[in-house]
């Protein structure tokens, strides 16, 4: 495995590798002696949209809450600027979440809470809770919550209640929230498995513009293969709990995908 | 198809086993009925003057002493004192047992036990019995009142409080924790947003509860409007009982159309 990841490893733009993630030897097993991840050994550029596809069960979801430590992994080590990810707690675990963004298939926003609110929470790691409980955020932050909706396509919905939303408005308050850490990456763990197909796009042109325009090293977990292959500058295909895959999106075959999900009828 | 496939395809909604019990509760229930319909033991006697007693106590009350009205509201005031200050220090004592008591929030078993244990604790002595206790440690009085209707309460806010934030959307949370956010941020920013309406309504519930239960407080020397239903009870003044528990209805009826009012507007 180590050999088919080193030369993509030195493929990487030179100058972003301060962004780049390694993974090494993630293990994890939710019960002792079923592993769901087999040692998983990456070296994720620091820039550009890296798709992971595979089917549903293998790990996908797993790895990514591994590297911000919503899931413990078993064994291994996440590097990331300089630190390993997998052995932090308390106080440095949170800060160095702060600077990992996360996009959810259910978008889980705070439902009661405005956009505007839901934005700001993405700066629960800088501010302090009684500033946020008063909602006495810096006036910064407010401005580029104003700016990210512009963004995004939803300026005029600061004050909307996050429950009054569509699914694609709420990804898309979800990727905003995310890019108001200021990220130095972004895990975004099926972000287009509950929308329609149009929204679906639309969701992932937002991501893979702003993982161009802001050089943030996006990580996506997708199901839709057509749509890795179209936005990913780069895939990694998983079945059982190992990486079987890991090329650019040209080089995916028939063959692979069949290694990767197996059986063959399906693809017809 | 084989008689064995055929018996496979046999769908019942319940099995034998669930029929069985099912029958043998149902049975249990009649016998229960039947045996403690034959051990009820009322003296004819009582029930054969019912009817005259009745109308002699209504005669007694009627018309009520109107002079009454004078103790009966200022102990009225003092009841609405004594359930509303033993919510407030109800709640404030029930939502940090709460916070222990909820499962996501505090993910361990021994402290989430022992809220539970408060609660039981709180829920199964009953808020006259609080009252004579707190009679016994601070005299008779509003204050030993306002204390029993606390720590009556704390078991049904603090439960109440603890499922509701079990049920908070666990995504929302973890989104928070991902970003950095702190325990205490999530509580306020994740946790408090979902389970507002759901404090508001069982604070107000609970203050319904305890102005009811306030009322007759005073039996036991624990202040309220319940002083005067003693006197007037222990003198045989039935025209000024018949004030006091006018009073006390009209007061829970208003206490009854405010917290609905109020329930429509915060949900």
């Amino acid at each position: 495995m180590q050999g088919q990841v080193s030369p993509l490893a030195s493929a990487a733009p030179q100058g972003d590798d301060s962004r780049a993630l390694v993974l090494r030897g993630l293990r994890k097993e939710y019960r002792a002696g079923q592993p769901v991840l087999r040692g998983i050994d990456l070296v994720l550029p620091g820039s550009g949209l890296t798709a992971i596809i595979g089917p549903s069960g293998t790990g996908k979801s797993t790895l990514i809450r591994c590297i911000n430590r919503l899931v413990q992994p078993t064994s291994g080590e996440i590097l990331f600027r300089g630190q390993d990810l997998a052995k932090l707690s308390g106080r440095s675990l949170r800060s160095a979440r702060r600077r990992i963004g996360m996009v959810f298939q259910e978008y889980n926003l705070v439902e009661r809470l405005t956009v505007m609110e839901n934005l700001l929470c993405g700066r629960l790691g800088y501010v302090p809770a009684w500033r946020a409980w008063l909602r006495r955020f810096p006036a910064q932050d407010i401005a580029r919550a104003f700016d990210l909706l512009d963004a995004v396509g939803l300026p005029g919905f600061a004050t909307r209640r996050a429950d009054a939303l569509s699914g694609g408005q709420r990804q898309r308050v979800g990727i905003a929230r995310a890019i108001m850490q200021e990220p130095d990456i972004i895990l975004a763990d099926e972000p287009t498995s509950s929308l329609d197909p149009k929204t679906s796009v639309e969701i992932m042109e937002i991501l893979h513009r702003f993982a161009a325009e802001r050089n943030i090293p996006v990580i996506v977990n997708i199901h839709n293969v057509e749509l890795a292959k179209r936005f990913a500058s780069r895939i990694i295909g998983m079945t059982g709990g190992s990486v079987v895959y890991d090329g650019p999106p040209q080089g995916l075959t028939e063959a692979d995908l069949k290694t990767i999900y197996g059986g063959e009828n399906w693809m017809e | 198809m084989t008689v064995a496939a055929q018996l496979d395809r046999d769908w019942q909604r319940f099995t034998p086993l669930k029929r069985l019990s099912r029958f043998a509760f149902y049975l249990f229930a009649v016998l229960a009925l039947v045996i403690s319909l034959r051990t009820i033991d009322v003296i004819p006697e009582f029930l054969y003057d019912a009817p005259d007693q009745m109308t002699d106590l209504f005669k007694r009350m009627w018309p009520p002493d109107l002079s009454y009205i004078q103790p009966t509201l200022q102990g009225l005031i003092e009841t609405l004192h004594i359930a509303t200050l033993g919510t407030i220090i109800a709640i404030v004592l029930a939502v940090p047992i709460g916070l222990l008591a909820a499962r996501n929030v505090t993910p361990n078993f021994a402290l989430n036990l022992f809220a539970k244990f408060v609660f039981v604790t709180s829920r199964s002595i009953n808020s006259l019995v609080w009252a004579l206790l707190f009679v016994a440690v601070f005299g008779p009085g509003p204050l030993a009142g306002t204390l029993a209707i606390a720590f009556r309460s704390i078991g049904f806010t603090g439960k109440l409080f603890a499922e509701a934030m079990e049920e908070a959307n666990a995504g929302s949370i973890e989104a928070l924790t991902a970003a950095g956010a702190s325990r205490m941020s999530t509580l306020l920013l994740g946790y408090w947003p979902q389970i507002r309406p759901a404090f508001w309504s069982i604070a107000l519930f609970r203050w319904d509860i305890n102005i009811r239960e306030s009322a007759v407080l005073g039996i036991v020397g624990a202040g309220g409007v319940g002083v005067a239903l003693d006197t007037a009870l222990n003198l045989l003044y039935w025209d000024q009982v018949a004030v006091v528990l006018i009073a006390i209805f009209v007061v829970v009826v208003l206490a009854e159309i405010v917290v609905t009012s109020v329930r429509t507007r915060i949900l």
